[in-house]
């Protein structure tokens, strides 16, 4: 039996395990995915929680209820790859060959690497909302808040989503209008970046937006630590920022997994052909998703773009032949502006963001880079896509390449 | 497009004044855009751009921390460098283009 071996049973593995089951002989291919743990979170649900939308029971399943019938499922921790001999090491010493390895170990918040991050106000004054935990614990401090400096921070780039910051201040706008104290909290947007979102015409239109919701954006800030007794952030250049509360999305790196196999730059994203999505240093080697250092975002919808071309192209490693399919690495998101409104925004390496209508030219139903309930609506219709759809490598009704058709340019 | 007089050579500018084509890129050059800001370059600085314009040839992402990582300097060293917006202003005299750490 020959054996294809993926690491990570996120979104990018577990849409490979069922998009491969289906194209592989099973008298001939044995698939095995291996996860250090049990549960699968809808991660895009996690924004949703401190204000009160969601609850933990709607972000979680079981992993092993989207991995299909003739797939292994090991839940072990990973030491490392060794590429030279095609071999994964797991925790306890346990060595798995394999033919063909697919990479998909994602990115997660490393908020040790800031000074004073994680420390006294953890958790207590000092929340992130891209665990579970952080999300949960800002819904618990938000219950019963009376207002203060609320500051939104972004450590540094890449990070999960790039969207998902400028939804939490729109959300906490509106949450806190509901409320009745938006008077007393003034809520600030803080970012290494030039402005709301460093694409141009997005982050004019998104930037705009903000400055109607009353958010002020300090940009140019590139966080060095956070100092818990005065209650400031601190940047490198020496600037300061108070907060009451401070939500935080922290530096992000790959898994340690892959660094100590070697495969990855000095954040850990493992070393990717953007355009085919195998690895620079093993042909055999390919690559899904956040784990990569492909200069796209780290989202859902990116993964299921490429899902598509790393299935073709496997197919023709495996059968070798070149490699056919290339990855333009598309993006579409869907951005909570608050109130019941969205917005959504589709793009790739060479385009940017561009308004116009989605996915039918002229009609929508969602409009590009502007404000509509249609849009809202699709952020909520995802969750079932997502679970339903998505993960089980089913054809979704949008095409992996971004086309320009309905966007004006 | 913009074009501008650098070391003696005609360079292709993109709208925000970085080069097009890191390749026309020398030294020389180098010294003198950093000179229109009344800047100094040192050994140092050079030893950035030198890592800047490498991580960009190979295709790979940049970030102020990965800087921070080099070993040539940490990020607050960054900072003292190229004060200001650092990573704009290195990756500028560093004749590549204007770094998109967000995508």
């Amino acid at each position: 039996m020959k054996k294809l071996l993926i690491l990570g049973a996120g979104t990018g593995g577990t849409i490979m395990a069922n998009k491969m089951r289906k194209v592989l002989e099973r008298d001939e291919w044995e698939i095995t995915i291996i996860d250090q743990f049990k549960t699968h979170y809808y991660q895009p649900g996690f924004l949703f929680i401190p204000f009160g939308f969601y609850t933990k029971q709607d972000v979680i399943k079981s992993k092993s209820d989207f991995i299909p019938i003739g797939v292994n499922f090991i839940q072990s921790k990973i030491d490392k790859v060794d590429g030279d001999n095609n071999k994964v090491i797991l925790q306890d010493g346990e060595v798995l060959n394999y033919d063909f390895l697919v990479i998909s170990t994602g990115v997660r918040i490393v908020p040790e690497e800031t000074p004073g991050l994680k420390d006294k106000l953890w958790h207590k004054n000092v929340f992130d909302f891209y665990t579970i935990e952080g999300a949960m614990a800002l819904a618990e401090f938000f219950k019963t808040w009376k207002g203060g400096e609320l500051v939104l921070n972004i450590a540094d780039n890449p990070i999960k989503c790039p969207v998902a910051p400028l939804e939490f201040v729109m959300f906490a706008d509106a949450f806190f209008i509901d409320r009745g104290i938006r008077d007393k909290v003034n809520i600030t947007f803080v970012t290494p970046m030039e402005g709301a979102f460093t694409k141009p015409r997005a982050s004019k239109v998104l930037g705009g937006m903000l400055k109607e919701k009353n958010i002020n954006v300090v940009p140019d800030f590139y966080l060095e630590s956070v100092d818990n007794d005065k209650k400031v952030i601190r940047s490198y250049d020496e600037k300061e920022v108070p907060f009451d509360c401070l939500v935080t999305i922290p530096v992000h790196m790959g898994d340690s997994m892959v660094k100590r196999s070697g495969l990855g730059d000095d954040m850990n994203f493992v070393l990717t052909d953007k355009f085919h999505l195998n690895s620079t240093k093993f042909d055999n080697i390919f690559v899904i998703g956040d784990s990569a250092n492909l200069p796209t975002s780290k989202a859902g919808s990116v993964v299921h773009f490429a899902s598509e071309v790393v299935t073709e192209n496997l197919m023709c490693a495996i059968e070798g032949r070149p490699l056919t399919a290339k990855f333009d690495g598309h993006s579409n998101c869907y951005i909570e502006t608050g109130h019941g409104m969205g917005a959504l925004i589709d793009f790739n390496y060479d385009t940017e963001p561009l308004p116009g209508s989605f996915p039918f030219p002229g009609i929508g139903p969602f409009g590009l880079l502007k404000e509509t309930r249609m849009n809202h609506y699709g952020k909520l219709m995802f969750r079932w896509m997502y679970w339903h759809i998505l993960l089980k490598g089913k054809e979704m009704p949008i095409p992996s390449e971004m086309y320009m058709a309905g966007k004006e340019v | 497009m913009v074009q501008k007089e650098y070391a003696g050579k005609v360079i292709e500018l993109d709208d925000n004044g970085y080069f097009t084509n890191p390749d026309q890129w020398t030294k020389e050059m180098a010294k003198e855009m950093a000179k229109e800001n009344g800047e100094e370059l040192t050994d140092k600085h050079f030893e950035v751009l030198e890592f800047i314009r490498k991580k960009i040839k190979s295709g790979e992402s940049l970030t102020i921390r990965s800087i921070g990582k080099s070993g040539i300097t940490d990020i607050k060293g960054f900072y003292k460098l190229f004060p200001g917006a650092p990573l704009k202003k290195a990756t500028l005299y560093a004749g590549v283009s204007k770094p998109s750490s967000c995508v």
